[in-house]
């Protein structure tokens, strides 16, 4: 690795061999894309349509994305540069800095807290409605946090607890008017239990095999009630689901939601302050020990049963309570909001942002829901960028946007030592 | 302290252990010596509990073990090291050497016990923030070995700690598996292909062949036999 450090410089990007390279790779584009792109054939009027400036476009956008993705990849080869390094390091624990340092820490929390409760009286009710959105992300993926990032096993039916969340609020409150207030903690217990209830047949599979049962489960629980009329109302869903209320007073539709984001700020700081103590605590470092190795953590004593167990049925609290909040936010639920794709939104997110890593989460829930409702002009490429934005991590930043980083344990006489 | 009568573990329907009787004494260091496939770490695996005996009987400390989680087997100071070490990768060394005390509730024993670990393995010391993958391989096994005393072991079971290594530094880790022996009085069970080195530590040896035990001796005799010279000594 050391001699290819010493040959690949970044002017060498400019000679001739590069840019032939690249020059190849958008000629190939060009042509593959040629029937999709430049042909057009107009039906009404039988003729044929070609778009040659699309190919130049196309061509133009290759040309400079595979040199710059070369370019990219070559300098990331060569590491960081030895003096380049150490500025580099400092830059990259920013987080870290905020987080340790007190004098940085205190003025951070409180200028971010002052940014939480004045943003729904600066900004549109739109803008509040689609961070109460991104506020549920987190939460959910805090939650399947738990299982992923702490159990290291893979969950794809995660969904399915946030289906348990809102239709237990839905369907209490249609038969038994329960209030929200009440919905919230019979949700997340809902929620446990099937999250037991899914754990206990699949306390013997691990990996591939773990994620397709989960697969499975969130698939069945959406046939479920997308099938089950006299239940769940079938694919018609559940309409005019009470917001939830303070004391009997009477909200405005803005001031509900306002009030809404301020519940979603409560839980989300609960699960915050909850996640930290749960990473610490036993429970959290015998998850740690059980996803590094299974049999390992056994000759330790750790109860691999019980382990699971706790890990699926707490991961599914923080789905059942999104889950109520996003009903009473809505108003109105049915099966479309549960399917695959919801699983894969959350199981991104927590990939993106750096499994175990709760900074990362955050920042990563926050990118996924807010940028595609900012880039809605572009809204038929947002796949393709959500695409090349996983691709792109995936080689640049394997670990996720904000690593994980674990906590180091010194006790109090090795410091004493130190200093 | 422990005794094994008749125990009779399968792998599906395939019996790997075919009915083996032995006993354990305080503070002795035991072997069972044998080719691979003989049931040796079959024969760990059920006394941990890790893979469940079918039939027969152990009894530790007047408790039998049949029929009890591995987790409840470990509370009882039966600690096992398992084959291929197995330490947690990314977890720092402290970290690693913590999960081996997971079960214990006394801060200060703990800490005394990290500094008497520290003191066995300099090289522990040295490296306690670095991820346990990083290590080498002796430096893993010693990780490994530490991992389990942190439990306070009141029988260690140690399976083939010689997997791999140089031989400098397997002769180093059966002078330690010795020398704790020696000052902590625990007793300890040993799995190994590496025959010589394992009858020179040990007080008594088993040899298995096939899921049975085929002789039982002290290492002393074991070493004179000829059948074990030319099988396992290759003298």
């Amino acid at each position: 690795m050391s001699n290819v450090s010493t040959e690949i410089k970044p002017t060498s990007f400019l000679s001739f061999k590069e840019l032939k390279k690249s020059l190849f790779t958008a000629v190939w584009f060009m042509i593959l894309t040629l029937p999709i792109m430049v042909i057009k054939v107009n039906t009404i009027e039988n003729t044929v349509e070609w778009h040659w400036n699309r190919m130049v476009f196309v061509g133009l956008l290759i040309f400079f994305g595979s040199w710059g993705w070369r370019y990219l990849l070559a300098r990331r080869e060569m590491g960081p540069r030895p003096r380049k390094a150490e500025s580099e390091r400092k830059r990259f624990n920013l987080t870290a800095i905020l987080m340790e340092r007190k004098q940085v820490r205190t003025p951070t929390i409180i200028i971010l807290a002052v940014m939480v409760i004045v943003f729904p009286f600066i900004s549109s009710m739109y803008q509040t409605n689609i961070m109460i959105t991104a506020l549920n992300y987190i939460i959910l993926g805090l939650g399947l946090n738990i299982v992923i990032g702490l159990g290291g096993m893979l969950h794809l039916g995660y969904i399915a607890f946030y289906a348990v969340g809102a239709y237990s609020y839905a369907l209490l409150n249609y038969h038994f008017g329960v209030s929200f207030w009440l919905a919230l903690p019979i949700g997340a217990g809902l929620s446990a239990i099937f999250g037991i209830l899914l754990a206990i047949p699949v306390l013997r599979l691990r990996g591939d095999y773990l994620a397709i049962v989960t697969l499975g489960f969130g698939e069945i629980v959406r046939i479920i009630l997308e099938n089950w009329n006299d239940f769940s109302f079938g694919p018609s869903g559940i309409a005019n689901i009470p917001r939830p209320g303070l004391f009997g007073i009477d909200f405005s539709l803005p001031q509900v939601t306002t009030f809404i984001y301020f519940i979603m700020i409560g839980l989300v700081v609960f699960t915050i302050f909850l996640m930290i103590r749960l990473e610490n605590s036993r429970l959290g470092r015998a998850w740690v020990a059980m996803r590094e190795d299974e049999v390992a953590s056994r000759a330790m004593g750790i109860d691999i049963r019980k382990n699971k167990l706790t890990a699926f049925s707490l991961g599914a609290v923080w789905a059942g309570m999104a889950g109520v909040v996003f009903a009473s936010k809505t108003t109105f639920i049915n099966p479309a909001s549960f399917t695959i794709w919801e699983s894969v939104m959350v199981l991104s997110i927590v990939v993106l942002g750096g499994m175990g890593s709760i900074i990362g989460i955050i920042i990563a829930a926050l990118i996924m829901i807010l940028l595609p409702e900012y880039l809605r002009a572009f809204s038929e490429f947002r796949m393709l960028l959500f695409g090349f934005l996983l691709v792109a991590m995936m080689v640049f930043r394997p670990g996720g946007l904000v690593p994980a980083k674990r906590k180091v344990y010194t006790f109090p006489q090795e410091e004493a030592g130190n200093e | 302290m422990l005794k094994v009568d008749n125990l009779q573990t399968y792998y599906g329907n395939i019996q790997a252990l075919k009915g083996i009787s032995f006993e354990i004494n305080e503070g002795e260091i035991i072997t069972v010596i044998g080719a691979n496939g003989a049931g040796k770490t079959t024969t760990l695996m059920s006394i941990s509990g890790i893979v469940p005996p079918r039939s027969g009987q152990i009894i530790f400390r007047d408790e039998s073990l049949m029929g009890i989680e591995p987790d409840s087997i470990v509370s009882k100071g039966i600690i096992q090291v398992p084959e291929g070490r197995r330490i947690f990768p990314y977890l720092t060394v402290q970290e690693n050497l913590d999960m081996g005390a997971f079960l214990r509730k006394d801060p200060e024993g703990i800490r005394e016990d990290f500094e008497y670990i520290y003191s066995m393995f300099p090289i522990l010391a040295e490296r306690k923030n670095q991820q346990g993958g990083t290590l080498s391989g002796g430096e893993q096994q010693m990780l490994a070995i530490s991992r389990a005393i942190m439990a306070r072991p009141k029988l260690l079971l140690l399976d083939e700690p010689s997997l791999g290594l140089a031989p400098i530094i397997v002769q180093k880790i059966f002078e330690i598996i010795g020398k704790f022996n020696k000052e902590s009085g625990t007793t300890i069970l040993l799995v190994e292909q590496n025959a010589n080195m394992a009858l020179k530590v040990a007080d008594r040896g088993y040899v298995m062949e096939t899921g049975t035990i085929a002789m039982a001796d002290t290492c002393e005799n074991l070493m004179k036999s000829d059948e074990v010279r030319r099988a396992y000594l290759g003298i």
